[in-house]
């Protein structure tokens, strides 16, 4: 990032304060963030409030990724619900079976409900293993986005052509659940999730261990998304969302460094959306549909979506907003929702993080961030 | 035999329908490559417009033929005025047009509930729409075919005016070149709303033919969207033609393969047609050719 010089140094020598201020600059905001979320916040926060925190930090790891894929590399992740829920799925599955064991039953519960006979369904099967189906929640994920990736950036499909793709991947996997009621449990999903691995659920020092799983690793990943920015890998993402033709004929092939951002991103979503299923106890399709897909962007919209910070932050403020105000107000929170898109997105692009860059650049011209292409 | 007719009959209703709705969608993502995703409500208002008028008008004959063109001023009025206050800050970064006209369909579909009421509403179809005619053992229903027919009508007025007037002839030297129509004396910000105005009156015209096959709602567009965006990807830009061919196409495919397997498994076949077909054809089936590198 562009540091301030002041006119008489015209080497690169900066001032030992102003190094050593940018320097902590980072891993001090880092440190505050972490005492914030795992010290202060435990102690502070009724279970009720703190089971909510979980869920909205669930939702800040998809936009982790989100920043990645969307701020740096301009890919519009319309589709991030399919990875949420796959991941979601994927331990949701292994959950109900663990439950469906404590209890001595062969099947999960939804299963003896539909009738669909005794056996369980060959894909299931895996599941009971916690291993394989830890390892599935991204992997599997990471594999959906990096099928359709290659197709789709290998043959420079272009942007918003790659927006309508992964969008209409959400509503097919949505309208898939739906349809196999008897493996999927259809439109209610996988619900009424009691234990995690051996943990019950119900008992809020659990919840409270299940929260600082999701705030441990929304930190972590943090930390991998800042260290990835600032890579030389970081530099050819930005490189491409800036202009694509350019790295192309700089000997680097754009489709690959896509690639890696997507997939990437897909991975953190489906892990949020494995941490999201002990936290609130549920996934379904209307969970990971159209809706709730381009939902996860808006967060990001908001906060900045280049600014990693600020895609985290806007995120867990809208959360918030929209869980105040849709029991209260359900309709006034659909204006609302409308209104932050059309004024985020269309009069704020750099979101409320372009502000701080804004007011900067009065005192120097700060480098402008390219347009999404 | 009959059954494979009787599918595909059914597969070219659901064509039209796609078409219908495409249509708009080729004028203002092809053409103009803004991502709309208000369209549907805008095929919503030309719904209510129809639901509307039917209070009113007490013969549903006479109600659908005047709900076809108020319908097509409605939507395309919004339409107008959605680019007059959004869409033209928006023309270069197009993915951006997505997300904002995603806020402006929330904030219509609430509108909707909060004017209409949430649950479905439903018109009154006229007699001579309501019954089924059989031709060589397939039964064709008559709303489905009038649907067809307004499509094809759809398909020939918009030809005629790319093709033929003085304003079809600036749409397509604004989408071609618009530096170059702009500096020939075309009014191009003009063009701009002209052409969203056309493009969203389809969707109201749309909305229209809805109200014969199903409930009228304030969510009834957003279960169309993304197929029709999908008919134009496929159908490539600035052609018609190619979303003629890519909605029939699609239709068809979709009701052989619900026949074969089930609803959902349809959609997602389709869906991965779709992106194996991109590797043949990245552009879409028929694509304007450009100089330009990207």
């Amino acid at each position: 990032m562009t540091t301030t010089t002041s006119p008489t140094e015209t080497t690169s020598v900066v001032q030992p304060s102003v190094s050593l201020l940018e320097r902590f600059r980072v891993p001090g905001a880092f440190l505050l963030g972490a005492l914030l979320l795992l010290g202060v916040a435990p102690l502070v926060l009724s279970d009720f409030r703190l089971n909510l925190l979980a869920k909205y930090l669930c939702y800040a790891i998809v936009a982790v990724g989100v920043s990645l894929a969307w701020g740096r590399g301009g890919l519009m992740v319309l589709g991030q619900g399919v990875f949420f829920g796959l991941g979601g799925y994927a331990m949701a599955m292994h959950l109900k079976l663990a439950d469906a064991a404590d209890t001595g039953q062969r099947l999960p519960d939804f299963m003896q409900l539909y009738g669909t006979g005794d056996a369980l369904p060959w894909w299931w099967s895996p599941f009971a293993n916690p291993a394989f189906a830890l390892a599935m929640t991204v992997l599997l994920p990471m594999a959906v986005a990096a099928l359709l990736g290659f197709f789709v950036f290998r043959r420079r499909v272009k942007g918003a052509y790659f927006a309508i793709l992964s969008q209409a991947l959400a509503a097919a996997l949505a309208i898939w659940l739906v349809g196999q009621q008897a493996t999927t449990g259809g439109t209610n999903g996988l619900t009424d999730i009691q234990g995690f691995f051996g943990y019950d659920l119900n008992d809020p020092v659990n919840q409270r261990m299940v929260y600082l799983i999701i705030a441990a690793v929304l930190l972590l990943l943090m930390a991998a998304a800042r260290q990835l920015f600032v890579s030389r890998y970081g530099e050819l993402l930005i490189a491409v969302r800036d202009s694509e033709e350019r790295v192309r004929f700089l000997g680097y092939n754009p489709a690959n460094v896509k690639l890696v951002a997507y997939v990437v991103a897909a991975g953190m979503a489906g892990l949020a959306g494995a941490l999201f299923v002990p936290a609130v106890g549920i996934i379904s399709p209307a969970l990971i549909g159209i809706v709730p897909s381009i939902g996860f962007v808006i967060g990001a919209a908001v906060g900045g979506r280049a600014s990693l910070v600020g895609a985290v932050l806007g995120t867990i403020a809208v959360a918030w907003t929209q869980s105040t105000l849709s029991d209260a107000y359900p309709a006034a929170w659909t204006y609302l929702q409308g209104l932050l898109f059309v004024v985020a997105v269309g009069f704020l692009p750099g979101g409320l993080a372009s502000l701080v860059t804004v007011l900067r650049k009065r005192r120097t011209p700060a480098r402008t961030t390219g347009e999404t292409a | 035999m009959t059954v494979i007719l009787n599918q595909s009959f059914t597969g070219i209703s659901i064509g039209a329908v796609l078409l219908l709705i495409a249509l708009g969608l080729t004028l203002t993502f092809g053409q103009m490559g803004v991502i709309n995703m208000a369209h549907g409500e805008f095929i919503m208002a030309g719904a209510y417009t129809t639901y509307v008028l039917q209070k009113s008008v007490s013969s549903a004959g006479v109600s659908l033929l005047v709900a076809l063109p108020l319908a097509f001023l409605v939507a395309g009025a919004m339409g107008a005025l959605l680019e007059w206050l959004l869409i033209r800050r928006l023309y270069t970064r197009p993915l951006d047009t997505l997300l904002v006209t995603w806020g402006v369909s929330l904030m219509l579909q609430q509108l909707a509930r909060d004017i209409f009421g949430a649950p479905n509403v439903q018109t009154h179809a006229p007699d001579l729409l309501t019954g089924n005619i059989s031709v060589a053992g397939v039964t064709l229903a008559n709303n489905r075919l009038f649907i067809l027919v307004l499509a094809l009508l759809c398909v020939l007025a918009l030809t005629l005016i790319l093709r033929r007037t003085p304003l079809g002839r600036r749409v397509r030297a604004v989408v071609q070149n618009r530096d170059l129509a702009e500096v020939s004396g075309i009014a191009t910000e003009r063009v701009d709303r002209t052409t969203f105005f056309i493009g969203s009156g389809l969707a109201g015209v749309a909305g229209v033919a809805l109200t014969l096959v199903g409930p009228i709602g304030p969510t009834m567009g957003t279960n169309y969207i993304v197929d029709a965006f999908l008919v134009v990807v496929v159908g490539g830009i600035a052609q018609l033609k190619g979303s003629v061919i890519t909605a029939f196409a699609l239709g068809v495919l979709q009701s052989v393969l619900e026949y074969s397997t089930t609803v959902s498994v349809a959609k997602v076949i389709v869906l991965v047609a779709i992106v194996a077909f991109l590797q043949w054809r990245p552009q879409g089936l028929y694509t304007l050719r450009t100089r330009s590198l990207a």
